[in-house]
């Protein structure tokens, strides 16, 4: 164990797998960075060094720089998953799905039903997602929705550091297409992490805090923004469960279902917009299987239905906050609260 | 046609506006004082201004993520692009969209863009306009040596080129995309490929105002004419690094600087005006002055600008939920 940050913990999770099985290969934009250039080799290790530090080890070979044609190189890499390397690319934003998505979700994504369980393609698409950073409209969204829409796509999105090891380790061993976001504005954050190499199996949720009144449901990022709506609430005597599904795709509906039984309230944090997004599907979910066990409508807490706005002001606003989440917490509760 | 005593100047005074703009924002990103991404065009200014000196407001542009350059170049208020790059209520775009999407359609500006190679087709649809409504505009895209590379733009040249749209490409070849040497990321040349599309394609020296100011000319008399797309493929470098933060280090060891020393387009362009006596030096340190002191100005006023609050955030959508 050793203090990692969520940047640290997701280079040595690729780190590790290029290392155990020379079929792994990371490619994207400046992925290594200096490539043709004067100056120094590895300059960048990713826009925001992630990847620093795997080329000087493994090599051009296995480290490859890009040029910007999404479309060529993330369909580049499910081809080559379909034939023999397991190749882990970056989509640098996930706004950026917009050259390449045809590669993903028509090709990739198809493969192994489309050809009759005969095709296994082995790939990682790492992408950067989320709000905070004022990078306004193309560089902030969520998008994951979309993603998790898709038959045949996996998709994780890690919590804090730990998890990001465990995922990304899982993903890079997985025999299909697994997307994984990482949160933009969590690379910094640090915790214990273990040195080895380990995985976090798909479509099983962490229980993060365990309450009687409330479940609260919240992906990526907003996983920590509920652990700390949950641990303010406790000075007002309201205690929450938290669940953390770590996966969209597969969702452990399960977990979810458990917990939103016990406590009989349910509140959805999504930082995507707020339709046909992981809140109204999980909504959706527990109204079908669990009407009888609720006590309360189902509450969710998302982003506004418009683009991420530049304005420092205006994205505050528009990114959930825990203020949001305590106060949907004391709606469901009633009056008292 | 020729460039008049006034062109001169105008000419000038818009690179000075630019380089002036662009060193204003690098000071005041480096206070603290602008959030998000900024990408800045200071060394570049002779490519936006002399193409965008044939334009008016009818013909139509669409820029990059480095955008600042091209804005000013088309005409937009630096004054409302300040307070738009500060985030504030008056900004260009009311704070919503940034440095990366400075954008005024009443001027022609169809956007800096935060995608790469998003531009190209947007300005096949200007040209489509253009052609279709009979204004006589012509529209053009100024695109990276990076988003040369993009599927967008190689399919936006042969779209022009079929449907003989009134359309140019301007390849800014800075010779990096992000710390990306474009002598590695390009295969063939800009100019190959516009041949091998049926296009006019020539290679300029991007510090030489008057050289771009006079491929610009024939390409977009020829798109006036209905004569179809051209490529221009400007050869230039950026002084900052691809975003304010960029340390740079895939540069060669006094790249810039030597740039700088030898190649400077304001410099260039001063040499070349007063040697052949076009201007007086006199005229030219006035338009720097007036210039430096608007700037100022235009930075004072984005950093007392209110911002926006939460009423404004659900404005200009059709929908609120
Ligand atoms: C589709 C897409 N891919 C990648 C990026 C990230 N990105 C932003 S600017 C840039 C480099 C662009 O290089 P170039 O086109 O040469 O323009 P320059 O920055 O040199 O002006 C990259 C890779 C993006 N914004 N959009
Ligand atoms: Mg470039």
């Amino acid at each position: 164990m050793s203090v990692k940050s969520y940047r640290q913990a997701l280079n040595e999770a690729i780190y590790q797998e290029m290392e155990r099985d020379e079929r792994v290969v990371v490619m994207g934009e400046d992925i290594a960075g200096g490539m043709g250039a004067p100056g120094e080799d590895d300059a960048w290790g990713g826009v925001l060094g992630v990847t620093k530090g795997l080329m000087p080890k493994f090599g051009r070979d296995r480290v490859l720089d890009t040029p910007i044609s999404e479309s060529a190189f993330i369909g580049c890499a499910a081809g080559a998953a379909a034939t023999g390397l397991r190749p882990v690319a970056e989509l640098m934003f996930v706004d950026f799905m917009g050259v390449c998505f045809d590669q993903i979700f028509n090709q990739a994504a198809k493969f192994r039903y489309m050809f009759g369980g005969k095709a296994v393609t082995p790939l990682v698409i790492r992408t950067m997602y989320g709000a905070g950073f004022r990078a306004a409209s193309q560089h902030s969204q969520c998008l994951y929705p979309l993603f998790t829409h898709i038959p045949g796509l996996k998709v994780a999105l890690p919590s804090n550091a730990y998890e990001a090891k465990g995922l990304m380790t899982q993903a890079i061993r997985d025999d299909d297409p697994v997307v994984i976001f990482e949160h933009k504005a969590m690379y910094d954050e640090e915790m214990e992490v273990p040195d080895e190499a380990y995985g976090i199996p798909f479509g099983e949720a962490n229980v993060t805090r365990e309450g009687d009144d409330v479940t609260l449901v919240a992906f990526g990022r907003m996983v920590n923004l509920a652990n700390d709506a949950a641990d303010s609430l406790k000075a007002s005597g309201i205690t929450c469960t938290v669940v953390d599904p770590r996966t969209t795709s597969p969702l452990d509906t399960e977990t979810i279902l458990e917990t939103v039984s016990e406590t009989g309230r349910l509140v959805v944090i999504d930082e995507a917009h707020p339709r046909c997004n992981m809140a109204t599907d999980v909504s959706a979910l527990v109204s079908q299987e669990i009407f009888s066990d609720l006590k309360a409508p189902v509450k969710m807490v998302t982003a506004p239905h418009c683009p991420v706005p530049f304005s420092p002001a205006l994205e505050d606003l528009y990114i959930p906050s825990t203020a949001k989440i305590e106060a949907a917490v004391r709606e469901v509760l009633g009056k008292g609260h | 046609m020729q460039l008049n005593r006034d062109d001169l100047k105008e000419a000038y005074r818009r690179m000075c506006l630019i380089r002036e703009f662009e060193d204003k924002v690098h000071d005041e990103f480096a206070a603290g004082n602008i959030p998000g991404f900024v990408h800045l065009y200071a060394g570049e200014e002779a490519s936006a201004v002399g193409v965008c000196m044939h334009l008016e407001d009818r013909d139509a542009i669409a820029s990059t993520h480095r955008g600042h350059g091209h804005c000013i170049a088309k005409g937009c208020d630096a004054e409302g692009m300040m307070s738009e790059i500060y985030g504030k209520k008056d900004g260009l775009c009311g704070g919503k969209g940034g440095s990366m999407h400075i954008a005024d359609l009443s001027k022609g500006m169809l956007g800096a863009n935060g995608i790469v190679g998003g531009g190209p087709p947007l300005i096949c649809g200007a040209a489509l306009t253009a052609k279709t409504l009979k204004t006589g505009g012509v529209a053009i895209a100024f695109l990276g040596d990076g988003a040369s590379n993009q599927g967008t733009t190689l399919e936006s040249y042969n779209l022009a080129k079929i449907w003989n749209l009134p359309a140019i490409f301007v390849v800014e070849d800075n010779g990096y995309a992000e710390s990306t040497a474009s002598a590695w990321s390009v295969a063939g040349t800009q100019t190959k490929r516009a041949e091998g599309f049926g296009m006019p394609g020539v290679e300029v020296d991007g510090h030489d105002f008057f050289a771009v100011w006079e491929v610009a000319r024939e390409a977009i008399e020829r798109a006036r004419n209905g004569e179809g797309p051209s490529l221009i493929h400007v050869k230039l470098n950026r002084y900052y690094g691809h975003f304010e933060g960029d340390a740079i280090t895939y540069k060669g060891e006094g790249e810039i600087d030597k740039i700088k020393a030898t190649k400077d387009c304001l410099n260039l362009f001063k040499q070349r005006v007063v040697e052949t006596s076009l201007l007086e030096s006199d005229e030219l340190s006035e338009i720097e002055g007036s210039v430096k002191s608007y700037i100022d100005q235009c930075a004072a006023t984005a950093m007392s600008g209110s911002t926006p609050t939460e009423a404004d955030l659900m404005t200009d959508v059709y929908l609120k939920y």
